[in-house]
């Protein structure tokens, strides 16, 4: 596909009319389209997955294993779950209504909103570029996609493969920086799906609200991870590790970002940390063909600016080495930050790993509760009625317990955030329903046609409309049986 | 927004972080107070109604007591299941494992109404706010002053105070409480205020359910349904003019119909109307006024266009004293006139004429998603290209305005007319976020997830995302090859 030079208001203006008219040409409403749509995704992951694994790893480093893991394998897994259920996602809900609409039959009918814009995030380009794509495509949509630039090669490599493997008449690919973004967030879309961080998330839905446009932002947040001492420690921290680190070496919106544990319990939690990490990274973590870089000097200045705050620069018990060269920065552990730091008070995104101590556990509901609410919450325990408290009391997009970040696997649960870690969730069913606009359609017959809903209005008919709203059977006779009696009155009147 | 305002604000934020108002015997009590406070001042609220858009009591019952009391024993009898978390199906991969969805109060929620249904359309939303578990402020329009008042009368008298607060005044106070941070905003109105309110929610990506309008359409298939056309003449007429004077975000805004039929259509409405609503602007009876000034000028300044005037066939003078329109009937006025291009909101009924009855789809299509699309058709597959091929909030065959009371369908706009959507369930959804949550077990605690990374385990990770439980084993056992690494 030829990429344009440079991308203006024009030119997203043409290419979203051109989009409007193959939508309302009705080819995408089809089952077939939107199968043979998702088949070709599932084709080009599986005929390009070389291609993607280079593309991952000039952008971020990221080890050919998380790249098949989390971004091709579960990708074609939700592909697969969209194929196998698409059908059943189509079809209309029946739904039963009330006595006052009697008779009539009802039902919910799922339809595609029109042409959607999908600006997606660097850190999973792959899989946060397609994954609403499938979503999509599945209910039946037009798409724009917008790669992010921040992993360029990425983001050619779906330029050149979207056009060539998907339908380019209602698909396609927008590459650029702000500009481009700029020029597309101007025109009038059906919804747009946006995956990134909540100051861009503000304009974009600022940008929606001129047209009414509905929007899912899939935002990030501080993912705390609480540590109860009562736990199968060696797994618990094996499962913090692959959350974290193996997760592109922090840069994940869902990665745990902080610790909270009890102050007795947590030299115990860090000589854990400590050796698994060894482990799993060797004594030279740099060199660890395992984790993924940092994705540009911006993010590792950033990084470096955090662990070089003075009140937290002295609180390192683990790594802290970093190449700038290379923007590799090793796993680090922090122990013991001030609160006010800044590190405690923006999204980490990165292997810096604070962990806070408490004197009681149940004190991490405060320094939870104090922030805004993340993406994800992580709780490691065996304590039964501790899970119920957090569950009751701490308010995230998803909560794990014993376990971390798995629950992006999950299709059956709905993902997203609340607050600043976003609105609108997708995955699975929820992608479709996130693309759907759920029609309510009411069928009448022009029989059981109650007078009472017609002027002149009199008393009998207040009462029986009463009855009927509160749908007793037995007021309703009466009301009735009342008001043909007072018909006749005033008929003979 | 004065100083005690703010204040209560915080106050309200107080009692959500409390925890009070998520405890199900806290939502149980306001909603029964609610029920409570309907029916012992349900006089007081027709009054009010009266008062604020001359509603006569039986409209004031249909369209707005009674739908909020049936919302609210609806609500009191599903609350505990709404509740109760959703199982969700999870993968033998994660075993052991259990996942659920756990709906959970947003916090602290604004609900700002509008005056064409102004008790409804706040008790409503109100219902879905409280059902949910949040604190709430309403802020009742102005525009019907009478209701305003009523709500910030009464509500502190039957619902608990330290949650749920009326807020009363006009642009102003709604400019200064969009300032505030809320957890979510649902609006009803229109969508020019409609976008500043998302524009304003953007700034603290405060989630919005947005209730608007648009022009709904009608289309009447004449020959189909020629054997109940008295019954389709009457759901037409009462639904235009009986549902608060035609100023109802889903009355009928015009009819579509063959050109053949037009003249049969107009006579009978004509006819209907006479009865129903009298015969001139003098005996006129049974129907709402215009709310206000403006917008009585609005409505009469569609038909002070030569075109739109010469197009009438029926109706078209008005009693400035009293706010009052006739029901007006328009036979093909211009497409371009601005009767045509607006939400009329009022009692004008313009009449577009079709060759063919089968082009309304197009004619539809070509406009700004409608709130509610209405057709009255015996014609099966002309149903079936309508439910697939046309847009709107809503559809309804063969009656108008009812779908607003059937608690089992989601109601809300699409594209100009709206988002989001409430009533039932979805008002109890549209104040929750829905929390996932997944259990995990520490055993079995597959090694393959762990790095250093190898081949092994990157064939471990293929093989099971394919969910191939047989050559997962085999694996497992060595039975099974993996390419060596380079």
């Amino acid at each position: 596909m030829e990429v344009p030079t440079t991308f203006g208001g024009d030119d997203a203006a043409e290419m979203v009319t051109e989009l409007r008219r193959n939508f309302l040409s009705g080819k995408t409403r089809s089952y077939e389209w939107r199968v043979a749509q998702l088949k070709n995704i599932v084709k080009f992951v599986e005929e390009r997955e070389t291609e993607i694994v280079d593309a991952l790893r000039s952008d971020l480093n990221k080890p050919e294993f998380e790249s098949v893991l989390f971004e091709i394998s579960l990708l074609k897994s939700s592909c697969k779950v969209a194929l196998k259920e698409l059908k059943q996602w189509m079809k209309p809900e029946k739904v039963k209504t009330t006595l006052l609409a009697f008779p009539s039959s009802a039902e919910i009918v799922a339809e595609p909103l029109g042409v959607v814009l999908i600006i997606s995030a660097w850190n999973y380009p792959i899989l946060l570029s397609l994954d609403p794509v499938i979503g999509a495509i599945a209910a039946g949509n037009a798409v724009v996609l917008k790669p992010s630039e921040i992993s360029p090669v990425t983001s050619s490599l779906l330029a050149k493969y979207v056009g060539q493997y998907l339908d380019s008449s209602a698909v396609r690919v927008v590459e650029g920086a702000v500009p481009e973004t700029s020029a597309l967030l101007e025109q009038k879309w059906d919804k747009i799906f946006y995956t990134g961080n909540a100051k861009v998330a503000r304009v974009v839905m600022t940008a929606a609200a001129k047209y009414l446009t509905p929007v899912v932002l899939e935002l990030g947040g501080k993912s705390p991870a609480v540590v109860d001492p009562d736990v199968n420690l060696k797994i618990a921290v094996r499962r913090i590790i692959a959350g974290k680190w193996g997760n592109n070496n922090g840069q994940a919106c869902i990665s745990p970002d902080y610790i909270v544990t009890t102050r007795d319990f947590a030299p115990k939690l860090v000589d854990t940390l400590k050796r698994e990490l060894d482990r799993f990274y060797g004594k030279e973590p740099l060199q660890s063909p395992d984790l993924s870089r940092i994705v540009n000097s911006n993010h590792f200045d950033r990084l470096a600016r955090l662990l070089d705050e003075d009140k937290v620069a002295g609180k390192i018990v683990y790594g802290g080495q970093r190449d700038k060269a290379h923007l590799k920065i090793a796993p680090t552990l922090l122990l013991d930050v001030p609160q006010d730091s800044q590190i405690m008070n923006e999204e980490i995104f990165g292997p810096l790993l604070p962990i806070i101590m408490v004197d009681k556990l149940e004190e991490c509901y405060e320094i939870i509760m104090s922030r805004t609410k993340p993406l994800a919450a992580y709780l490691f325990t065996n304590r039964n009625n501790l899970k119920d408290q957090f569950v009751r009391t701490v308010s995230a997009g998803g909560l794990v317990i014993n376990d971390s970040a798995i629950h992006l696997a999950v299709h059956g649960l709905p993902f997203g955030g609340v607050d600043e870690s976003g609105m609108g969730s997708y995955h699975g069913k929820f992608s479709f329903d996130a693309f759907s606009h759920k029609k309510a359609v009411l069928y009448r017959s022009f029989l059981g046609d109650a007078p009472a809903r017609y002027p002149p209005y009199t008393r009998g008919k207040m009462r029986l409309l009463s009855a009927l709203m509160a749908g007793s059977i037995l007021d309703i006779f009466q009301a009735l049986a009342g008001w043909l009696t007072s018909a006749r009155k005033e008929k003979s009147a | 927004m004065d100083q005690r305002s703010t204040k209560s604000l915080d106050e309200l934020r107080e009692t959500f972080k409390s925890g009070k108002t998520k405890t199900f015997e806290w939502r149980k009590a306001q909603l029964q107070s609610l029920l409570k406070m309907v029916t012992d001042q349900e006089n007081k609220c027709f009054q009010a109604l009266y008062d604020d858009v001359g509603k006569s009591k039986i409209e004031a019952f249909k369209d707005e007591v009674g739908p909020s009391k049936k919302a609210v024993v609806h609500a009191l009898s599903c609350l505990k299941n709404w509740m109760a978390p959703k199982k969700a199906g999870i993968r033998l991969l994660f075993f052991p494992a259990k996942g659920e969805v756990v709906p959970e109060p947003y916090g602290l929620v604004l609900i700002m109404t509008s005056w064409n249904y102004p008790l409804d359309l706040a008790l409503e939303p109100l219902i879905g706010a409280i059902a949910a578990g949040n604190a709430v402020v309403i802020k009742p329009s102005e525009m019907a002053p009478a209701t305003s008042l009523f709500l910030a009368n009464t509500i502190p008298q039957y619902l608990d105070n330290t949650a749920i607060k009326v807020i009363e005044g006009g642009p102003d106070v709604s400019q200064q409480l969009l300032q505030q941070k809320w957890d979510k905003i649902f609006y009803t109105g229109s969508p020019r205020v409609g976008r500043i309110v998302m524009t304003e929610a953007a700034k603290h990506l405060t989630p919005v359910t947005l209730e608007l309008g648009g022009k709904c359409p009608i289309i009447f298939d004449y020959s189909s349904i020629s054997s109940n056309l008295k019954v389709a003449i009457r759901r037409l007429t009462s639904a235009k003019w009986g549902a608060c004077c035609g100023q109802a975000c889903i009355a009928i805004d015009y009819v579509l119909v063959e050109e053949k039929f037009a003249s049969s259509l107009v006579d009978l409405l004509k006819t209907l109307v006479r009865r129903l609503y009298g015969e001139n602007i003098e005996t006129l009876g049974n129907i709402s006024r215009s709310v206000n000034k403006h917008h009585f000028d609005r409505v009469c300044n569609y038909l002070k266009d030569p075109a739109v005037a010469a197009s009438i066939v029926h109706g078209g003078s008005y009693d400035e004293k009293n706010l009052l329109i006739e029901p007006t009937i328009l036979l093909n006025p211009p497409l371009d006139s601005v009767v045509m291009n607006e939400e009329i909101f009022g009692p004008i009924l313009p009449i577009i004429t079709l060759k063919n009855i089968q082009e309304s789809i197009e004619f539809i299509n070509m406009r700004p998603k409608p709130l509610a699309l209405y057709a009255f058709t015996h014609n099966n597959k002309f149903k079936k290209r309508i439910v697939s091929e046309t847009s709107s909030g809503s559809l309804l065959f063969n009656d108008v305005l009812i779908q607003y009371i059937c608690d089992e369908l989601p109601f809300g706009g699409v594209g100009q007319s709206g988002m989001g959507k409430y009533h039932g369930k979805y008002s109890f959804d549209a104040f929750s976020h829905e929390k996932s949550v997944l259990y995990r077990g520490y055993f079995p605690d597959l090694s393959a997830r762990y790095p250093p990374w190898n081949a092994f385990k990157l064939e471990f990770c293929r093989v099971g995302y394919k969910v191939d439980y047989f050559n997962l084993l085999l694996l497992l056992l060595g039975f099974r090859g993996y390419p060596k690494e380079d």
